[in-house]
């Protein structure tokens, strides 16, 4: 029985079972992680898992059943099982669920892969890993750390409006760390990010990171910071490095556009967003220099597909132009309910999950300069880089973050190294303090974007570059 | 014999007879029933469930080590998992610390499986979530209702077996009035014990008590946490504190031996105490593992190998990932002392006679507030993520409900703060004002995963802005 076969047997058993509307994914997954520590392999793992899920619509509820089983009799009953718990749901009633309008697609899609990541050889791979983590031992670091992941998914989606799609997907990426451990304090120095660099792309994006190349520097650096000054505490200007503005992006636009967050169907758990529907279109958020685009078109970008996992196909939008908010990650359900025509946004991270509300690529458009011109242009002020935590409220309002390293810049100089830099604020004022924006934008993968009940975790890409906010309040302590 | 030993014992049998008799195998199959019913804004928006099948194995052979996972348990699929872990374990480097495997052990008795928590139906689920939703009265309800169930079983070619199945249901809801909410959460090891009645009405009363909230200034303050902000505390500490691995690394703050809380703090990592399977990844029996006595750190959690590096042994704690993030304790209670617990009410730092609010919401956190002159009731905490892992400088915010306590009485709701805090640091020797008396059972966020815990009242936390800018 094929994979397509399972899919369109548990959607006919669904709608047999009373459901107006139903879909089916059947998802093949191969995943492989290997992780190194001072020198040696620490872990190498390989997983395997295939498996069906089934969503039904039964009046105005849903129903999910998952089964790691493609037979016929297997797929027949998950379908039944998706009707018979979306009967269920009847039981808590709520508001009619519509579908926005999809044209029923008949597609294939892969990503570019220019070399196969499971293809090459697991010495090699080790190898890589074993040489930069030796070196950065070697240039004094306590902890030296490397690790490389890789996801290659298959995906076999049916619906009962005839969608019938297959997709192949090969992600990959990785990075390493260095961790110097001082009297009462650990720092720690990442390349090329915190977890390491991923995309929807081969193994050449590992092999363009050069680890090897940058070991030596992170050490040393790590072990600098254990004697850098403390990042000071006030209200300063504040220059972000690509990959931490991607995070901001992340956690401070991306969860907020998402439109089940916005109608309160995450409340309990993700929370909710400050943000208010009747405002589309017209609501600030922030300088006119924010462009922000939701665009799962990006090849190469972690947040890419051809296809969405409700078949909706892969279109480019914006969610704010000009610093003005102007659309939301929706899927179909939710956008009927907010009166909007697109979904688009919608996905699971495995057979037995539920598709859900997910960023895709979620970038910030580039500015005119270049980080050195807003070096330049800032005469007292702190740039930090490199994440090291997050927190955010659940409107997604008030956040504070750590970076790895931050350096004072004064007089348009780049000056001392300073440790433990943090910055905190307020997302929409945040925004709109926003003067200067390079041009030098990188598509930051983050391969761990919690979501959902029961968890899920996302693959999404965020296209950032190095940009200046005004009078940020820095330096925040226990 | 179960399904699962089965399986597993037939892994080990299929690894022996293709790699050789000196290959060294462990193989963990699990079999899980989980089911999930999802609300908000009060109706079910989201309803799941789940059969699956996982199949680890992990591999030494010729000095070498490599794991693979699956989900397919036919023998083409088992066969396939063994041929693509033996390629991988031929490529991996040496590995001259590997810790050997588990040796024959009986395996302790979990506690009893409630077939009808294992097996519930989505009905079921639904009632208490209708009951839920008709117990806030008008407000608007969120939260889930879930069931698990799940059968495991180990074998290893040192002849080492186990087998095991737990069952868990937990709720978790909360009722919103305008822009406050108030929160109730619970896990238990049978679905019956879940009243979502009780549960919304309590969320309810929280609710409207925390209706318009005051900003106040940020700075030092004493508080009581509730059980759902102490489960936060427990789960960092055990992340980056009890944590073998990180530990053995000088990453943590964990100092075996010494006075590093107060008196009145007692953790015990106690797995056994409901719905965990009684072994782990590597076979090794669960039990109790003290890890803080009267204050005194006592135990870090181990898996094989750190516990073999230590010279101490595996504590029970190998589990996915733990050879690389460190072996991490899932299910921490803390204990009242039991002196305080036969004293009544004189530690718990004032007379229950202050009553029970909408705010307090429970006679036990009541006695905690009844003693604060000025402070701040906090029920739960969101977000936290750690600055500084040495010392566990934490920062988040709070969520669900705060009020200012003026005399012993919850006088104003309060705008939610973000905070930064050393959590052992605020747990540390007369910092530690009260315990509750009643502890209750917060659920993780999958299955097999809580935290137990009464009430707290710290002598000061620091709050280092307010949450509205």
């Amino acid at each position: 029985m094929s994979e397509f076969d399972a899919a369109t047997a548990a959607v006919q058993a669904a709608l047999d079972a009373g459901a107006r509307y139903a879909d089916a994914r059947v998802m093949h997954r191969r995943y492989e992680s290997m992780s190194a520590r001072n020198g040696d392999i620490e872990e190498l793992s390989q997983d395997e898992s295939i498996g069906l899920g089934v969503r039904a619509l039964v009046g105005s509820g849903w129903g999910f059943h998952a089964v790691p089983d493609l037979s016929d009799a297997a797929a027949r009953d998950a379908g039944r099982r998706a009707a018979a718990i979306a009967t269920a749901s009847a039981r808590v009633p709520g508001p009619p669920i519509d579908l926005v309008p999809a044209e029923a697609a008949v597609a294939s899609w892969a990503s570019e892969c220019a070399v196969d990541p499971l293809g090459v050889p697991l010495s090699d791979k080790g190898d890589l890993l074993v040489r930069a983590t030796a070196t950065m031992r070697e240039h004094g670091a306590d902890l030296a750390e490397g690790l490389y992941q890789i996801w290659d998914t298959t995906k076999w989606f049916v619906s009962s409006e005839g969608h019938r799609i297959d997709q192949h997907i090969r992600e990959c990426g990785g990075g390493i760390s260095a961790t110097s451990i001082g009297d009462g304090e650990t720092q720690r120095r990442s390349y090329p990010s915190y977890r390491g660099q991923y995309g929807t792309t081969g193994w050449e994006l590992v092999t363009s990171l050069d680890l090897a190349a940058h070991a030596a520097r992170i050490a040393e650096e790590s072990r600098e910071l254990l004697t850098a000054p403390q990042c000071p505490a006030g209200e300063t200007d504040l220059i972000l490095g690509g990959e931490q503005l991607a995070l901001q992006i992340h956690e401070s636009v991306g969860h907020a556009i998402e439109l089940d967050r916005i109608l309160g169907w995450e409340a309990a758990f993700a929370g909710t967003s400050w943000l208010d529907l009747a405002r589309l279109g017209s609501l600030r958020y922030g300088s006119e220099l924010m462009n922000v685009t939701i665009d799962p078109t990006i090849p190469g970008a972690l947040g890419s597909f051809g296809y969405d996992d409700e078949g909706s196909p892969a279109v480019a939008r914006d969610a704010v132009r000009e610093g003005r908010w102007v659309g939301v990650l929706a899927g179909r359900d939710s956008a009927a309910v907010a009166g909007l025509d697109y979904g688009g946004s919608v996905r699971a991270d495995g057979w037995a999950r539920l598709p859900m509300v997910r960023m895709t690529n979620v970038g910030l458009e580039p500015g005119p300069h270049t980080l050195d011109e807003i070096i330049a242009a800032t005469d007292d002020g702190v740039l930090m880089d490199i994440n090291r935590s997050w927190s955010i409220d659940d409107k997604r309002l008030n956040f504070q973050f750590g970076c790895e390293v931050g350096w004072e810049v004064k007089k348009g100089r780049r000056g001392r190294m300073l440790r433990n830099p943090t910055y905190t604020g307020i997302g929409p004022a945040f925004w709109r303090s926003m003067d200067m924006l390079s041009s030098e934008t990188v598509a930051w993968g983050t391969p761990n974007c919690g979501k959902g009940q029961p968890g899920q975790v996302g693959h999404t890409g965020h296209p950032a570059a190095p940009a200046r906010f005004r009078g940020v309040r820095v330096g925040v302590r226990a | 014999m179960s399904a699962e030993l089965g399986i597993a014992a037939g892994v080990v049998d299929l690894v022996r007879r293709t790699a050789g008799a000196d290959a060294e195998a462990e193989v963990l199959v699990t079999r899980s029933d989980l089911a999930l019913t999802r609300f908000a804004n009060s109706f079910i928006h989201q309803n799941v469930a789940e059969t699956g099948v996982a199949v680890h194995l992990r591999l030494h052979v010729d000095g070498r080590t490599a794991t693979g996972s699956g989900s397919r348990a036919d023998a083409d699929g088992l066969a396939a998992l063994v041929e693509r872990t033996r390629a991988a374990a031929r490529l991996a480097p040496p590995d001259p610390a590997w810790p050997g495997l588990t040796a024959p052990t009986a395996t302790p008795s979990g506690p009893a499986v409630d077939e009808a928590t294992a097996f519930a139906s989505p009905d079921e689920r639904a009632e208490r979530v209708r009951a839920f939703v008709d117990a806030v009265d008008g407000l608007e309800a969120a939260g889930y209702c879930r069931t698990a169930y799940r059968s495991g079983a180990f074998a290893n070619s040192a002849g080492h077996t186990a087998a095991g199945s737990a069952a868990e249901a937990a709720m978790d809801g909360i009722a919103r009035a305008g822009a406050a909410d108030g929160v109730a959460r619970l896990c238990a090891d049978r679905l019956a014990d879940l009243d979502g009645a009780a549960l919304g009405a309590h969320a309810a009363a929280k609710a409207r008590a925390a209706a318009d909230p005051v900003e106040l200034p940020p700075g030092h303050y004493e508080v009581v946490l509730e059980p759902a902000a102490v489960a936060d505390l427990l789960q960092n500490l055990a992340w980056f504190g009890f944590n073998g691995k990180r530990y053995a690394e000088r990453q943590s703050f964990a100092e075996p031996g010494t006075a590093q809380f107060d008196p009145l703090v007692t953790l015990v990592d106690d797995p056994l105490h409901a719905g965990t399977l009684p072994f782990d990844l590597e076979g090794t029996p669960r039990r109790a593992l003290p890890l803080v006595e009267a204050g005194t750190t006592r135990a870090v959690a181990y898996d094989r190998r750190g516990g073999a590096a230590a010279g101490a042994g595996s504590t029970g704690h190998g589990m996915p990932g733990s050879a690389t993030f460190g072996p991490i304790p899932h299910n921490i209670r803390l204990l009242a002392d039991p002196g305080v617990a036969d004293a009544g009410a004189t530690v718990a730092a004032g007379p229950v006679s202050a009553g029970v609010t909408g705010a307090v919401g429970d006679p036990d956190t009541a006695a905690l507030v009844a003693g604060m002159r000025r402070g701040l009731l906090v029920s739960d905490f969101w977000y936290t993520r750690v600055l500084d892992p040495k010392q566990l400088v934490v920062t988040g915010l709070t969520r669900n409900g705060v009020w200012l306590v003026e005399d012993g009485v919850p006088t104003r709701a309060v705008r939610d703060f973000r905070f930064t805090e050393s959590y052992p640091r605020a747990l540390g020797a007369g910092r530690v004002l009260g315990l509750g008396r009643a502890p209750v059972r917060l659920p993780g966020r999958v299955d097999g995963s809580w935290y137990e815990a009464p009430a707290l009242r710290l002598s000061s936390w620091h709050f280092t802005g307010g949450a509205s800018g």
